[in-house]
């Protein structure tokens, strides 16, 4: 298979989903958005947090993921619903994701009169949209326009010693086929930096990946604080993780053995072709949600321990070699690899079945975390409320 | 990572220079295991239980030493320990990210 059935974009890229995508631009705008998607069909909302109090590189972090999200090329339209009042700014917003050429519309709910007439509004805009949207015919895609993350929470022993490597090669076969790979997590890196950085294109981008990791380690000084206990988390540790260098050494494994071409920003767009570090928290929906912002059309996550959740906007797949965890929550798990510790397969099997998912996803089956409705979406915080 | 792990393997030893192996069923302690590394068989006898994904010592380890798993520093040594026991975070820890040492080493707090 060297092509997949995508959504071809304005702006030339392609998408594997075609989402009609209803942000808030603050929490205030939550309830409104939620019942939008309530009443039209294939609609997603993201209801967050975020979107007022917060100033300077906070305030741009939250504006960067809200647009990151809608210019995501899985999402085909966007409805903005504002409040009218928070920080961030709606036209700001919709002009940052109609640079990419997809339909974009938006409204504020003083001016609208109210949650019922926000509503009502809404559910006009979103039905028309969904329709414009469903008359699109899709196209074949070369896999070398795919830009896929590599996640892992949840661990246990397994990640490191299966599932991770056996990402790892099918992250290899992605790039080997064109296509871009990005790895986030800067916390769980730490005690496993020095391998990544020889694997770094340029000095340069090798002291950028030391430095984003000795950024993190000051502030976790600064706080005081034993990382242990928050990561590895205590369920990493009864899994048997002791510390956040053995689970960093297993970790790394899962982006495979390809030279790092650039470390990215939270969010930043994630360029084409090869592999890329992307300087994120390793909270799971955090880091996919950057993934996403960044233009991730999938999110490959292993895990040992058995974690269900999603994302907004991209399909996140689930790949785990503990076999007791498959077993009990097979409902969420998209791939077994645990044949690989008992000698049933081996390492290149296991990546094959990987990648051969990763094609299939692309191609527009669901993942389980899609079946289930999962749309987990959260935006990494770098200050304070005011 | 091993490209192959063999049929029926109690343990997997990740690099030639580590000090654990990884229990991929749940030990008992009086059992006595095989493992590979680079091609050449050893054994080891279990000491005492070492849960599923846990780590069992394959050579002495002193107190202060640094612990190796996947060829690569895990930890340091908080105690001595003896082959065939288990070795997790009772005696072990980790290195990095260790506010609350820098704050003892008398660095202010917040």
């Amino acid at each position: 298979m060297k092509t997949f059935k995508g959504y071809a974009r304005a702006n030339g890229d392609f998408g594997i989903r075609n989402h009609l995508l209803i942000i808030p631009t603050v929490i205030c705008a939550n309830q409104v958005c939620s019942r939008i998607e309530q009443m039209v069909p294939d609609t997603v909302a993201i209801p967050h947090q975020h979107g007022c109090s917060q100033i300077g590189a906070d305030k741009d972090r939250t504006f960067d993921v809200l647009a990151g999200t809608g210019r995501n090329p899985n999402v085909g339209a966007v409805l903005i619903v504002s409040l009218g009042c928070e920080v961030v700014d709606p036209q700001a917003l919709a002009d940052a994701i109609r640079e990419t050429g997809k339909p974009v519309e938006w409204f504020d709910i003083q001016s609208a009169g109210g949650s019922i007439k926000a509503i009502q509004h809404g559910v006009e805009l979103a039905r028309r949209m969904r329709a414009e949207l469903d008359r699109a015919e899709k196209v074949d895609v070369p896999f070398s326009k795919l830009r896929i993350g590599v996640k892992c929470g949840g661990s246990d022993a397994t990640s490191g010693l299966a599932s991770n490597p056996a990402l790892g090669v099918a992250a290899d076969a992605i790039i080997a086929d064109g296509g871009a790979v990005v790895i986030g997590e800067t916390t769980e890196i730490i005690g496993a930096e020095h391998l990544l950085a020889e694997r770094c294109v340029t000095p340069d981008v090798s002291s950028k990946l030391y430095s984003i990791v000795e950024r993190f380690e000051r502030e976790v000084e600064r706080a005081g604080a034993d990382m242990r206990g928050g990561n590895p988390s205590p369920g990493n540790i009864a899994g048997g993780l002791s510390t956040i260098e053995e689970k960093s050494l297993g970790c790394i494994s899962k982006c495979g053995t390809a030279p790092i071409r650039a470390v990215i920003e939270y969010a930043e767009q994630i360029p084409n072709g090869g592999l890329y570090f992307m300087d994120s928290p390793g909270n799971d929906i955090e880091c996919v949600s950057g993934m996403a912002a960044g233009g991730a059309h999938l999110v490959c996550f292993t895990t040992g321990r058995g974690t269900p959740t999603g994302s907004a906007v991209v399909p996140v797949i689930k790949i785990t070699a503990n076999a007791q965890m498959y077993r009990r929550m097979e409902d969420n798990m998209d791939v077994d690899v645990s044949g690989l510790l008992t000698g049933a397969f081996d390492l290149r099997e296991a990546g094959r079945r990987i990648e051969r998912e990763i094609r299939e996803v692309a191609d527009g089956k669901l993942t389980k975390a899609e079946i289930l409705g999962h749309r987990e979406f959260s935006i990494n915080r770098i200050g304070p409320s005011l | 990572m091993a490209e192959h792990v063999q049929v029926g393997a109690d343990v997997i030893v990740m690099n030639a220079v580590d000090h654990v192996a990884t229990a991929l069923r749940d030990l008992q302690a009086g059992e006595t295991l095989s493992y590979t590394i680079e091609g050449r068989t050893n054994t080891i006898a279990v000491m005492e239980a070492v849960p599923f994904g846990h780590k069992i010592a394959i050579v002495p380890i002193a107190e202060g030493d640094s612990v190796r798993k996947y060829g690569e520093v895990i930890g340091r040594a908080t105690r001595a320990i003896e082959p065939g026991h288990h070795v997790h975070v009772h005696n072990i820890e980790g290195i990095r990210g260790r506010g609350d040492k820098a704050r003892k080493e008398g660095e202010a707090p917040v």
